[in-house]
């Protein structure tokens, strides 16, 4: 069990006063019983937003909704929270074999936000690309469990591709980072979604916070953390989720912070609106996450 | 079916003695298709009696009475600007308007016929309504295994954002219509559900019109439902389901360029309620909100007429440019009632048709009263096994599809038209991705086809709508008539045509309009509610009209001076093609293409205010458009050139007479005057400004007199001496020349201090202290002291004027 306090800023200037607008901010960290607990948060936006107010989206996430006023030269938002993060007990694999899973989703009369019913078609942003279920498809051995399948394929992806900041942008289509071998987390999983689905995996995209460790004998450096992205592959209704990080190549930990999943990078992506993460208006963002009282 | 053929002893085919030769007009041959059922004919070989009285009259008709009857009808649609927009597939994204496709002979029903279809189709809207609460809701129908998830998990037309958003007024669907067709039994069968954004209740009555102009209503009298009561009841639930009583209610819209926005603007007229794009709408504290010219109004209801994935990008299509920003937030915040919200389209989904009669008992507690298409959903193996079986019967096409069977835009194929191994593969494959649907055969009904009458295969659709007395049809309709005896040519994309649907009651039924309505439910807008973008629109229509009438007179004067001289070298001649350059105007063409692009856009701006403008006032503008397009291919440079371009100027004139007379002086006037205004004095400033200087040709000063349109005053003022001083005096500071620059500057001030927020705590808007400055600038000029660079400076102010009111009232 770790506590961590994460601090969020994301900043925008304008060259010239902006228009109004409505922005959607996914940024809080989840609640998930047994996994991960909010014990504090606090939104601040600077100036002050003509509405703020949040709700809960399709897919369980908080969202934080706000009215920026026109005629603003910049605009600074910040998030103060304390989360518990659990750490999942190493066990047996209970994921059922890939080819099991036709009947056992055939089973399926849920349509709740973690269904994996949502998950199994490909989606707006990671549409059916042959190159990717080919490459996809080399993963699969006879028999494999979901889990394996899933490892299998986030190391031969993390091999592929080359983690390259700048290289992509948001709206960078999964294959053309994949043509291109290389990209940042939300390409990487973005691709592995694709090519769990095409494996009839169902799989959703993850968004969320993560730590990073100094090497070894440096100091941790304040706002190293990043905004992070991975992959929820379902093992069938006995293991449920899986959460892996292909950019990392490895089962998610205590340093991943949830903030909520969905089909693709639209369903969660952090600034949804006027103002975008990249773009015209580029915001500048940074993330702390220290454990609580070290930082 | 018997295949009898009418006797030939039938009254109808008699033809009464008189001067003109009167026929049947076939009716003597007509036949009803082998096995197909017809309205005209019954299974026994007989005329039904229904359809005698409109027989008889038809029978009384010359060749020309029958003639002038059409013409009446087609004359209506024309002179009311009835169009629809069809999607040219050759030409890219581009629509272009058509005229309305009448079928000009209406549809005779029974009225126990219709009521007894009217009742199954309430049960049916009102299973949809269930239906659709439990799909955004506890979807308890895929829980218990009565609707299989695929249909909602893949489906994008399931709106996951509006999953647990109930609707302030208690129900979701407000308004729904049902395609249906008579199958060979002659029985009743819905072909398709409509509760996504349903189009046509408009046109049913635009029909309704045409028809009674061609037959005339006293055929059937005080037997023949009106359709007013239908519209009278809905517009009063609409005004019932605001929260807030001082609030608007409004028809959203996608724009003029959607194919149904002629019906779009003409509800919202004849509703006398708001007709808004996304862009007009902005949400403030969790309410939607009109931007006006005075501010946000609140807008509590919305007739939406805009597919509901495209209302809000933040949460629903996020690719959409014509939807508002946070209208799902106040739809959640119950901010806002919405006739149907976004997401109704799922319930069109085709394959939900195979599983609506089983839902039909769990939901509502009975049968389906009315049958659908038969339809099997292949995701399950007992449909695919009946697919095979049934192969030549049956028509694949995509399961989440919304068309019709017969619609060929989904690519239907026969089953049969696979060979049974690659049938049953392709099942097997493709499963829930496919469904299948008997093949459609629809009833005929009688069609006047080259004045004769021909058996022509039918569809309808039919309205209901929700009231406060729960759901009432539409006592009407429209009936889709095929080009051919083929069903897949109903579509009016593929050259159907569309007729009216007469219900026929054995006793007198009452009359009805709209105008019956309780007091104090006054649905006509606050005259200071003028959306900005209407505002912008009409601002620009009158800078249009008046910049074309500046051309017009510019290139009516070049011509008329090459008609006089008969040769191109006049001095002055440089200076007006100076003058027709700058205006972006090719001076070697005599109706220049720049011209036609300027009316182009005049037309566009008054497009978007269907709504709030005349249908003579539109009808003129599209005929001096039309005008002269047509003349830009004839003329031919000098006299010829000029008598065109004066026929031009007396369009425009007419245009503008019917917009000055007609048109209340509200809002809306002032910005289109304005407009005119502020045009008209940068034209005239620009004129005196280049043809009076000093050094120029003396001449220009004559060109100007004749531009100004001032020639009898000055005559009449200076005798026959034309000198730069009176010139500029009459043009430029005359107060009382409807020409003259000062008389647009005083006529704009009064009409700035008429808008809002013209003088708050005493001070004066920026659009009106600009031009008090102006105005007084004129008020104490002279001849001398208005030379060139002053008058360009004049024009460069007035320029001004015209970004500040943009940027006060228009954003």
């Amino acid at each position: 069990m770790s506590i961590y306090d994460l601090r969020l800023q994301i900043s925008y200037e304008f060259d010239r006063p902006s228009g109004a607008g409505r922005q959607h901010f996914r940024i809080l960290p989840a609640s998930l019983p047994g996994r991960q607990r909010v014990l504090g948060s606090l939104v601040t936006l600077e100036p002050e937003p003509g509405e703020l107010g949040f709700f809960t989206d399709f897919f369980g996430t908080s969202v934080v909704e706000a009215a920026i006023p026109a005629g603003l030269t910049r605009l600074d938002l910040s998030l103060e929270a304390q989360v518990e993060r659990l750490a999942q007990p190493e066990g047996l694999d209970l994921s059922v074999p890939v080819a099991a899973l036709g009947p056992e989703l055939a089973q399926i009369r849920s349509l709740g936000p973690d269904s994996p019913l949502h998950f199994c078609l490909p989606s707006r942003r990671i549409p059916q690309v042959d190159a990717i279920s080919g490459f996809a498809a080399k993963a699969q051995g006879q028999d494999d469990s979901v889990a394996m399948v899933t490892e299998r394929l986030g190391l031969m992806l993390h091999g592929h591709m080359t983690f390259e900041a700048g290289a992509t942008d948001v709206d960078t289509s999964p294959a053309e980072a994949f043509a291109a071998r290389h990209g940042v987390c939300q390409d990487f999983a973005q691709i592995m979604v694709g090519g769990l689905r095409s494996l009839g995996i169902p799989a959703a995209y993850v968004a969320g916070y993560l730590r990073t460790l100094p090497p070894p004998g440096q100091k941790r450096l304040v706002g190293a953390d990043a905004m992070h992205a991975w992959v929820r592959a379902w093992g069938g209704p006995q293991r449920g989720w899986i959460d892996y990080d292909p950019t990392n190549a490895c089962f998610t930990g205590a340093d991943h912070i949830d903030v909520g999943m969905g089909r693709d990078y639209a369903d969660v992506a952090p600034v949804t609106g006027m103002l975008r993460l990249d773009g015209q208006q580029e915001g500048r963002h940074s993330v702390d996450i220290t454990e609580a009282g070290e930082g | 079916m018997t295949g009898e053929l009418p006797s030939p002893s039938a009254p109808a085919s008699v033809p009464p003695p008189g001067a003109e030769p009167r026929h049947d007009f076939g009716l003597a041959e007509y036949r009803p298709l082998p096995g197909v059922p017809d309205e005209l004919i019954g299974p026994d070989g007989q005329m039904r009696p229904l359809w005698q009285p409109l027989l008889n009259h038809l029978a009384k008709l010359s060749d020309t009475d029958l003639t002038r009857a059409i013409e009446r009808a087609d004359l209506y649609l024309r002179d009311s600007g009835v169009i629809y927009r069809q999607y040219d597939t050759t030409a890219g994204t581009a629509s272009v308007e058509r005229p309305w496709p009448l079928s000009h002979l209406p549809v005779l029903i029974d009225e126990a016929d219709w009521t007894r279809l009217s009742a199954a189709l309430i049960q049916r809207a009102d299973l949809l309504e269930l239906l659709m609460a439990d799909i955004y809701g506890p979807n308890q129908m895929v829980a218990d295994g009565h609707l299989p998830a695929d249909l909602l998990a893949g489906n994008p037309a399931w709106a996951r954002p509006m999953v647990g958003i109930r609707p302030r007024a208690g129900h979701y669907l407000h308004f729904v219509a049902f395609e249906i067709g008579r199958g060979p039994d002659g029985q009743w069968w819905v072909l398709a559900d409509r509760t996504e954004a349903p189009s046509g209740a408009g046109y049913a009555l635009e029909t309704r019109v045409a028809t009674t102009r061609a037959f005339g209503p006293q055929l059937f009298g005080q037997q023949l439902h009106r359709l007013a009561g239908f519209f009278r009841d809905f517009r009063d639930h609409l005004l019932s389901m605001r929260a807030d009583p001082a609030a608007r209610v409004a028809i959203l819209t996608p724009g003029p360029w959607n194919e149904t926005w002629y019906e779009q603007a003409w509800l919202a007229r004849y509703l006398g309620i708001s007709l808004v794009q996304g862009e007009d709408l902005t949400v403030e504290d969790g309410r939607l909100m009109l931007r006006t010219v005075s501010g946000l109004k609140p807008l509590d209801v919305l007739w939406r007429r805009l597919d509901g994935s495209f209302a809000d990008p933040l949460e629903l299509d996020p690719a959409s440019r014509l939807g508002t920003p946070g209208l799902v937030s106040a739809l959640r915040q119950s901010g806002l009632a919405m006739v149907n919200p976004p997401g109704s389209g799922v319930l069109e989904t085709r394959a939900m048709m195979a599983f609506l009669p089983r839902l039909a008992p769990v939901l509502t507690g009975s049968a389906l009263m009315l049958p659908n298409i038969a339809t099997w959903w292949c995701g399950d193996a007992s449909a695919r096994a009946a697919v095979i079986e049934a192969a030549d019967r049956m028509i694949l096409s995509p399961a989440l599809g919304t068309g019709l069977p017969y619609d060929r835009m989904d690519d239907p194929f026969a089953a049969a038209s696979l060979p049974p191994d690659a049938l049953g593969e392709r099942l097997e494959r493709e499963s829930g991705s496919l469904v299948a649907q008997e093949a459609v055969t629809l009833s005929t009904t009688p069609a006047l086809v080259d004045g004769r009458i021909t058996p022509r295969p039918m569809s309808l659709r039919v309205y209901l709508a929700r009231t406060a007395s729960g759901w009432r049809v539409m006592q009407g309709g429209f009936a889709r008539i095929g080009a051919t005896t083929d069903p897949g040519a109903l579509a009016m994309q593929r050259g159907g045509g569309a007729a009216d649907v007469w219900i026929i009651s054995p006793d007198h039924v009452g009359g009805d309009t709209l105008m019956n309505r309780p007091a104090g439910q006054s649905g006509t807008p606050e005259p200071d509610e003028l959306p900005a973008r209407a505002a912008d629109n009409l601002f620009w229509l009158g800078r249009y009209v008046e910049r074309t009438e500046g051309m017009v007179r510019l290139l009516r004067a070049r011509h008329g001076r090459i008609a006089e001289s008969g040769t191109g070298t006049l001095p002055l001649l440089a200076e007006a093609d100076a003058l027709l350059e700058a205006a972006g105007l090719d001076p070697s063409e005599p109706i220049p293409e720049g011209l036609l692009a300027t009316i182009g856009r005049a037309v566009s701006s008054a497009a978007q205010l269907r709504d709030r403008f005349s249908t003579d006032g539109w009808a003129a503008l599209k005929d001096l458009d039309k005008s002269a397009r047509r003349l830009a291919l004839q003329v031919s440079p000098g006299d010829d050139a000029a008598q065109a371009l004066s026929a031009l100027l007396r369009k425009l004139a007419g245009f503008s007479g019917l917009v000055h007379e007609n048109m209340y002086r509200l809002m809306g006037w002032r910005f289109l005057t304005l407009g005119r205004m502020q045009e008209r004095a940068r034209n005239m400033a620009g004129w005196l400004a280049a043809l009076t200087d000093p050094g120029s040709d003396p001449g220009g000063i004559d060109l100007c007199i004749e531009l100004g349109d001032s020639v009898m005053t000055h005559r009449r003022r200076y005798s026959m001496v034309s000198g730069r001083g009176p010139v500029i005096g009459l043009l430029a500071l005359d107060p009382l020349n409807p020409r003259a620059i000062r008389n647009q500057v005083d006529g704009m001030m009064d009409l700035v201090r008429m808008l809002p927020e013209a003088l708050v705590e005493n001070r004066l808007s920026a659009p009106a202290r600009a031009l008090l400055r102006l105005q007084t600038d004129l008020a104490t000029a002279t001849p001398e002291t208005l030379g060139s660079e002053a008058l360009y400076a004049l024009q460069a102010r007035l320029g001004e004027v015209s970004d500040l009111i943009s940027e006060r009232y228009f954003r």
